[in-house]
């Protein structure tokens, strides 16, 4: 598969954020395949000094977010972000990313501008398979990934940007709803890279690269 | 726009495949992860593992070849099979599935359908109906009675009334299988998916009676399938996922087309 090595052979360190959010060994397996030595992280404490910050997850809002809260993680990620480290979310990992979740009212951690919202004009809930992601600018992760290439998804809610110069991608699904969002390092996907095959590992390569460039 | 997602399942006993396959490049046919890359390869959209496993003590068997195959194939698996609890669920989706499937158990108990969909979200949980054809009465007056335990017993509940039942208990997509039609090859119960379907708003995959490109094509057209499963014909090579999105693509129905998916097996 698309295996990076990254500068002087070297292992790009990178820390996963562990909040018992389901499968973590695919994400892990995507970010080895792409030339990562992978940490998990269970508390804040074992987050490290990696180059890139992954926040996976699937799942509803406020009980995340306790879990982050138990584990300590919240002021790390804020200040993590705050000082424009590189930073990716997957699919809850982005969600939480905006103010609030309609989902169950929680407040998530505001770095976004917006809320997550439900994706009611869906013709089917959870929206679950593959689909067409459409960029909106260029980014490095997408490099050498085929314009509106598919990508999976499994979700029923999805983040609205109050900033619109944020939305990196959108997806067509009833109802137009962004698909990923960008601003400096920070980078946050509402499908899953690690089930999206070929595109989806090669996307984690172009995070982990571009992640150990900025280091 | 979503793509119709067709879908290799792989029964599984004691960590081996059990029913043969015909993929002659394989090291190891009867290794789950190899196949199930093999299949990823070829264009797969997911990989659902049936577990049919008799002795409990094979369960951790099960949790390996899980990792092993999120550790090469790249694409999202579901395990059905096995699953009695939500510590079961657990262990299942933390070896690295995506989405565990409920059928047995489910009738059994409901209940667990909440309680796996309230902890770990209801996008991780399929429930799996088995239906066969009966003259409708007042136990069953849609004529489609759910069957458990590999459709050997019937339980005298209502598919329809059991499709919407488990939505509103958190099944965040249905498996429906004709067990009239399963391993026959004569095509879907088109007429009981597009009931099924017609009624709830998750995704339903479609499984039981597949023989060919047309019947996946069939299945979402008149079936008003989100995916198509089917074990046997790609198993013994009678047809390779790419040749039936290829008949399914051709008939305008969107799919995900792979540039290198089309290759010979």
């Amino acid at each position: 598969m698309t295996g990076v090595v990254a500068r002087g052979g070297a292992r790009v360190p990178v820390t996963v954020v562990d909040y018992g959010a389901g499968n973590l060994v695919s994400i892990e397996q995507a970010l080895v395949t792409a030339g990562a030595d992978v940490r998990r992280a269970a508390t804040v404490a074992e987050i490290g000094q990696p180059a890139l910050l992954v926040v996976p997850g699937v799942g509803a809002s406020a009980p995340a977010m306790d879990r982050l809260r138990a584990g300590g993680f919240v002021p790390a990620i804020l200040d993590w972000i705050a000082a424009d480290r590189p930073f990716l979310g997957i699919c809850l990992g982005l969600q939480l990313l905006f103010e609030a979740s309609d989902e169950d009212g929680a407040a998530t951690l505001g770095v976004l501008r917006g809320h997550t919202v439900r994706l009611d004009g869906a013709p089917t809930l959870p929206h679950i398979g593959w689909n067409q992601v459409e960029r909106r600018f260029d980014h490095p992760a997408f490099a050498g990934i085929a314009a509106r290439a598919d990508f999976y998804f499994v979700h029923s809610y999805a983040g609205a940007p109050a900033d619109d110069e944020v939305v990196l991608a959108e997806t067509e699904h009833g109802m137009r709803f962004t698909a990923a969002v960008a601003r400096g390092n920070l980078l946050g996907v509402q499908f899953h890279p690690e089930r999206s095959g070929t595109d989806g590992l090669r996307l984690v390569a172009n995070v982990v690269r571009s992640a150990a460039d900025a280091a | 726009m979503l793509r119709r997602r067709v879908i290799p399942c792989l029964d599984v006993a004691n960590g081996r495949v059990v029913k043969g396959t015909r993929f002659v490049d394989l090291r190891d046919e009867g290794d789950p992860p190899e196949l199930a890359e093999r299949y990823a390869r070829e264009g797969a959209d997911e990989i659902v593992y049936l577990d049919i496993t008799a002795a409990p003590e094979g369960r951790g068997t099960l949790l390996d070849i899980v990792e092993r195959t999120a550790r090469r194939a790249f694409i999202p698996l579901t395990v059905g099979g096995g699953v009695r609890s939500v510590d079961d669920m657990r262990d299942v989706l933390r070896a690295g599935a995506d989405k565990v499937s409920l059928n047995t158990r489910a009738v059994e108990d409901p209940d667990l359908v909440r309680r796996c969909a309230a902890r770990f979200g209801s996008q991780a949980v399929v429930v799996a109906i088995d239906a066969r054809r009966v003259p409708a009465s007042e136990a069953v007056p849609s004529g489609f009675e759910v069957v458990v335990r590999g459709g050997r017993e019937p339980v005298g509940l209502d598919a329809l009334a059991w499709a919407r039942r488990v939505v509103e208990l958190g099944a965040g997509e249905l498996l429906v299988t004709s067990i009239d039609r399963d391993g026959t090859g004569s095509g879907f119960d088109t007429e009981q998916l597009r009931a099924i379907s017609g009624l709830v708003t998750v995704p339903v995959i479609a499984s039981g009676g597949a023989a060919g490109p047309k019947d996946f094509i069939a299945a979402v057209r008149d079936g008003g399938a989100d995916a198509v499963l089917a074990a046997g014909i790609f198993h013994r090579r009678e047809w390779t996922i790419a040749e039936v999105k290829a008949a399914m693509a051709a008939a305008g129905l969107p799919v995900r087309i792979l540039p290198g998916g089309t290759e010979a097996a």
